[in-house]
């Protein structure tokens, strides 16, 4: 298991709290909570080790132009291939933004 | 059926199975009227998990929500079968416990609070140990102490099914309502395969699992009051139909003389199979 902090930044705080998805056998669950404006914070656990890298490429590419709402992000995955972790990130901000 | 229809069917479909524990909690609820306690952002992570190497969930795979049924209060505990197998630990036994507790004490107080648990869960939590045991214990004598007030409903639509010390939990609920995708069991089937040997009980033989511990064949002996298709709206009116209907005349945990002696007449010569099984459960005089 390994547990990795992201920090971006990031604009007006998120509208509001989201949950996506289930710590299940190849999948993960995202959590969203509003955080003060400019900083988006993002914490990891993972079931899988040495993904540190494959989690930074995937994450600076969401966030890394720091136009993302300013939030408090945590995810625990279970071993979720990087298809399943951006079609849930993809939900999870579609959510916070619907 | 022709292609389309199979595609129809799809796309209209209602499924019970396919909802997530926080979805079914809130399917079966008046529409707008739930409200989760103890949910995910309060964070009530299992204590014990990430010091053995194994992710948490932030809900630790249970979902307890409060509302309406039929207008009525009521509170719905979900498992969520997809975290861990659907095992209780400290946390999530203990969040389900409450909350039947918490009906309980609404009821002496005059408020009717009734309560549906919806199974899905392999049992125990081994990683917890003698936390969940505990947990599981607490929660038997809340659903036996609910259910002198309020019809207590479990619901197991599958496909983890409900097993070990919550098959004791299910036993004890005033009705059970199962689909044919659902399985109830004390042992599941590699627990009884590695104890009985791959000659009497073939774990990965579906057909042969669900013939024995499927919905359907414990619908028909006797263990659960409905069998039902795998829709949200007909699993809901049973629930309904359930709660109009008030205590059952004897809970089922009452009526066990009958189960016994039908066990103690089986002959254990043969192997046993699902129609000798049924057969066995149907015959003899109801007590």
């Amino acid at each position: 298991m390994e547990k990795l902090h992201l920090d971006y930044p990031a604009g007006a705080p998120a509208a509001q709290a989201v949950l996506v998805g289930v710590v299940a056998s190849g999948d993960l669950e995202v959590l969203i909570a509003p955080a003060a404006a400019g900083s988006c914070h993002i914490v990891i656990h993972s079931a899988a080790d040495g993904s540190a890298a494959r989690w930074r490429a995937q994450l600076d590419r969401l966030f890394g132009d720091g136009q993302a709402a300013a939030m408090q992000m945590e995810i625990n995955d279970f071993g979720a291939t990087p298809g399943v972790v951006s079609l849930r990130l993809a939900q999870a901000l579609e959510e916070l933004s619907a | 059926m022709s292609h389309q229809q199979d595609i129809t069917r799809l796309l209209q479909g209602r499924s019970f199975i396919e909802l997530s524990a926080r979805e079914r909690a809130h399917s079966l609820l008046d529409a707008g009227s739930g409200r989760e306690l103890a949910g995910p952002f309060e964070r009530l992570y299992s204590p014990w998990l990430s010091a053995q190497g194994i992710v948490a969930q932030a809900d630790d795979g249970v979902v307890i929500c409060k509302g309406l049924l039929d207008g009525q209060p009521a509170v719905i505990a979900a498992i969520e079968g997809g975290f861990q197998g659907g095992s209780l630990g400290e946390v999530g036994g203990a969040k389900l416990a409450s909350a039947l507790e918490l009906a309980a004490a609404d009821n002496r107080q005059g408020i009717p609070t009734r309560a549906v648990i919806l199974f899905e869960t392999g049992g125990v939590r081994l990683q917890e140990a003698n936390l969940g045991l505990a947990a599981i214990a607490e929660i038997h004598a809340a659903i036996v102490d609910l259910a002198r007030y309020q019809p207590v409903i479990g619901i197991i639509a599958g496909t983890v099914g409900c097993f070990g010390g919550m098959s004791i939990a299910a036993g004890l609920c005033s009705y059970l309502i199962v689909t044919r995708e659902a399985r109830l069991g004390l042992n599941g089937p590699q627990v009884i395969e590695q104890e009985a040997g791959v000659a009497e009980y073939d774990s990965r033989n579906r057909p042969f699992i669900w013939s024995l511990t499927g919905g359907e064949q414990r619908q028909a002996c006797g263990l659960a009051d409905a069998l039902l298709d795998d829709d949200s709206v007909l699993i809901r009116q049973q629930l309904l139909d359930f709660i109009a209907r008030g205590l059952p005349e004897q809970p089922r945990h009452r009526r066990s003389q009958h189960m016994l002696q039908r066990l103690l007449a089986m002959d254990s010569t043969s192997q046993a199979d699902a129609a000798s099984a049924r057969q066995l459960f149907q015959s003899g005089a109801k007590l």
